[in-house]
């Protein structure tokens, strides 16, 4: 058995009917009305609890919960650069760990978290996540994926799938909008051999909980990577972050799974997949897309979730698409 | 007032300009941003929680009957409890005041 099996073969999950009262994050925050990112790390929040400490890069995230003279955090919190918070967890769970050795502390339990969005995570700080999950820190590293370079203004990012229309990226008479395709990331992570990684997102609350207690638990590195719509960058309705989020899932776009020691684990199956047009649509930043363009991306986003099935073994695993 | 909106003089800060309060965010009133405002009927609603669970800015909480109530000080009106309640028990109405 390997060392995330081991950890977890008595993990307990959450359920709607029981979910965990506490709030390590307040409200009165400064996301945008219908945040599907800050949704998404009120949610990992709840399942972490209260005995953390986080490592945050500069990005939306950081901003809304941090405007002085005002915190929303209820927990250790800090923040030093955009591009370093994985070498930041690295340095607080290295001191804990020695400063528990001396017999200075005694606090075995804390968990060490990192996080960031696309940018802070995909672009520029991809050198100090790796450089942590290969020296192998007992920490959880979150991406909260919305796609883009949103505090600043909406920049394309590494992120961005093919066809976004972003500020760096317009579309026009002679741009599609993001010319290039999405980095996998999560298959990145899973290259450095960790014991757990694993894809999430707000519209699955249950899931995206239970994925984030069981990277806490499990001893070593863990990556979880989530997908938070940002009705602002996305152009969407304020209303539609989570309905945006589920036609993600439902459309193959995002693929909900788990990675194991190194084994694939669909998360959910997709019965019957909607067309990707549907996902689009609600979106401003896909609306110039043509048909053909549609049909391009459509076969790419076939061929990757095939990719992921195979990887999983097959299709029989994964529980039927419903929460 | 200050405390609603966030601003404060320079004079009042803490040494070191340290924040003492844990969350102290909460005391942010970004109710104010709602143009809209989510009312539920509790003839239609089951008690099933994915207001609460969906809701960006942790405005719902338990009552002691089970249902679960908006807490307007911060709702900023987003709407997508009402879109996700599974018996459309939230509506969302004009603000006025
Ligand atoms: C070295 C450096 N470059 C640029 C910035 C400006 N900056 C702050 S937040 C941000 C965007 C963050 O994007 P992302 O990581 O995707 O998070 P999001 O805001 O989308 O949640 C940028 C470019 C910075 N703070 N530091
Ligand atoms: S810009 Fe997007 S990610 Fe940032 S706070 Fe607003 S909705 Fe959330
Ligand atoms: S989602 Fe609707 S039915 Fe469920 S608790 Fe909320 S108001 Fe009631
Ligand atoms: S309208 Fe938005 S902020 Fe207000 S209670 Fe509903 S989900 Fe929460
Ligand atoms: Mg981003």
């Amino acid at each position: 058995m390997g060392i995330a099996s081991e950890a977890l073969k008595n993990f307990k999950g959450f359920n709607l009917k029981n979910m965990p009262e506490v709030e390590p994050l307040s409200p009165g925050h400064r996301a945008c009305q219908g945040c599907g990112e800050v949704l998404a790390l009120r949610l990992a929040m709840k399942a972490l609890g209260e005995n953390v400490v986080m490592c945050s890069a500069t990005g939306c995230m950081e901003i809304i919960t941090s405007p002085f003279p005002q915190t929303a955090w209820k927990v250790p919190w800090i923040h030093v650069a955009f591009e370093n918070a994985a070498a930041v967890a690295s340095g607080v769970e290295s001191a804990y760990k020695a400063m528990n050795r001396k017999g200075i502390i005694n606090q075995p339990d804390v968990v060490f978290v990192g996080y960031g969005g696309d940018g802070a995570t995909m672009d520029i700080g991809i050198q100090a996540l790796s450089g942590a999950l290969e020296r192998g820190h007992n920490f959880v590293y979150m991406c909260f994926d919305n796609e883009a370079y949103m505090n600043t203004g909406i920049q394309r990012s590494s992120g961005t799938p093919f066809g976004a229309g972003t500020t760096t990226s317009p579309p026009g008479k002679k741009s599609i909008g993001q010319s290039t395709w999405k980095k996998n990331l999560p298959a990145i992570a899973v290259a450095h051999n960790i014991p757990y990684v694993a894809t999430a997102t707000p519209a699955y609350p249950v899931d995206l909980m239970n994925k984030v207690k069981k990277a806490a638990m499990v001893p070593g590195p863990a990556y979880l990577h989530i997908y938070s719509p940002c009705p602002t960058g996305w152009r969407c309705g304020i209303d539609e972050s989570v309905q945006v989020a589920r036609l993600a899932v439902q459309s193959k776009v995002f693929p909900l799974y788990e990675v194991i020691d190194g084994q694939y684990v669909l998360s959910r199956k997709v019965a019957k997949p909607k067309p990707i047009t549907e996902y689009f649509k609600p979106q401003r930043r896909f609306r110039h897309l043509t048909e053909a363009d549609v049909a391009k991306i459509q076969e790419r986003i076939d061929a990757e979730y095939e990719d992921i099935l195979k990887k999983c073994g097959g299709d029989g695993k994964g529980k039927e698409e419903k929460e | 007032m200050a405390k609603e909106t966030g601003i404060i003089s320079w004079k009042k800060l803490n040494l070191g300009i340290a924040i003492t309060e844990p969350g102290n965010a909460s005391q942010l009133k970004t109710g104010d941003w709602r143009s809209m405002k989510p009312i539920t009927d509790r003839e239609k609603c089951t008690k099933c929680g994915q207001c609460y669970i969906y809701c960006p800015d942790m405005v719902y909480s338990k009552d002691a009957e089970g249902y679960f109530v908006q807490n307007y000080y911060y709702c900023k009106g987003c709407g997508i409890c009402a879109k996700e309640c599974p018996v459309d028990a939230i509506t969302m109405v004009q603000e006025v005041d």
